[in-house]
């Protein structure tokens, strides 16, 4: 990177194959980044599981519903922010799904994962509708 | 490339070979459905190999830990062959790595059945 900071938006249909375009999206420029291959991984599967959410948990699979993808790279940190067009959740009511109760769940591991794959994670309300989910991995700390 | 599933007799044992992406949608569903063809059909041991599943979301892990829950549920036994370094990651993070029975030979997997 030569210290200018890069960025890219789209705005996608409330469809699966937005996923790809969205996790396609983020690794292009996370790959131009420099992260290293694990690193890639890693983003690529949380942007996928927070586009997921978008798109099944937030808009509905809505056809009336739009998820806006912003990717962007300082020299300091590569960060994603998926908004969708939905009725919003309360991160802090989420079951934990490592507590023993939940742990043979059929769902309820995406924002753990989101936060076990990046360096932090922030759920912003949008209004009048939607939330905003930022994703964070510092550049630094590829080295 | 999505899913492919190829089935086999190993004795008494239905082994499955995964190949692709199991992820939210034709991957995840598809494996749900034949676990769930083979549990109507009465089959009690079942070995997942998964030797070429080059990826897998939070819903295929959901679809792993349903088909285990019924299948043992059901008096039968599920258990893994072959998890790559991302997929046992994934396992290992969700604390699930203990909870299926996982192997690296086939044939060391069949005879955990007996």
């Amino acid at each position: 990177m030569d210290g200018e900071p890069s960025a890219v938006e789209k705005v996608l249909d409330s469809a699966l194959e937005s996923v790809d375009v969205g996790e396609r999206m983020a690794l292009d420029l996370a790959r131009e980044s420099g992260f290293s291959e694990e690193d890639l991984d890693r983003i690529g599967m949380a942007v996928r599981e927070c586009m997921v959410n978008a798109i099944v948990h937030g808009n509905g699979y809505s056809s009336h519903k739009k998820v806006r993808i912003s990717v962007s790279c300082t020299p300091e940190r590569f960060t994603v922010q998926i908004a969708d067009q939905g009725q919003g959740f309360d991160p802090g009511k989420l079951p934990d799904p490592l507590a023993e109760d939940n742990l043979m769940r059929h769902s309820g591991r995406g924002i753990f994962l989101m936060r076990a794959f990046m360096d932090d994670l922030q759920v912003r309300r949008l209004e009048p509708a939607g939330t905003e989910v930022t994703l964070v991995k510092k550049v630094a700390a590829k080295r | 490339m999505s899913v492919k599933l190829t089935t086999r007799q190993v004795g008494d044992v239905t082994v499955i070979d995964v190949a692709g992406r199991i992820t939210l949608g034709e991957g995840a569903s598809t494996l749900r459905d034949a676990l769930r063809e083979l549990v109507k059909k009465d089959q009690k041991k079942i070995l997942l190999n998964m030797k070429d599943v080059t990826y897998i979301d939070s819903s295929g892990i959901g679809e792993l830990v349903s088909a285990y829950t019924s299948i043992t549920n059901q008096g039968g036994h599920l258990k893994l062959l072959g998890l790559t370094h991302r997929v046992r990651d994934l396992l290992q993070i969700t604390k699930l790595y203990t909870v299926f029975d996982v192997h690296e030979d086939e044939a060391h997997a069949v005879r955990s059945f007996e």
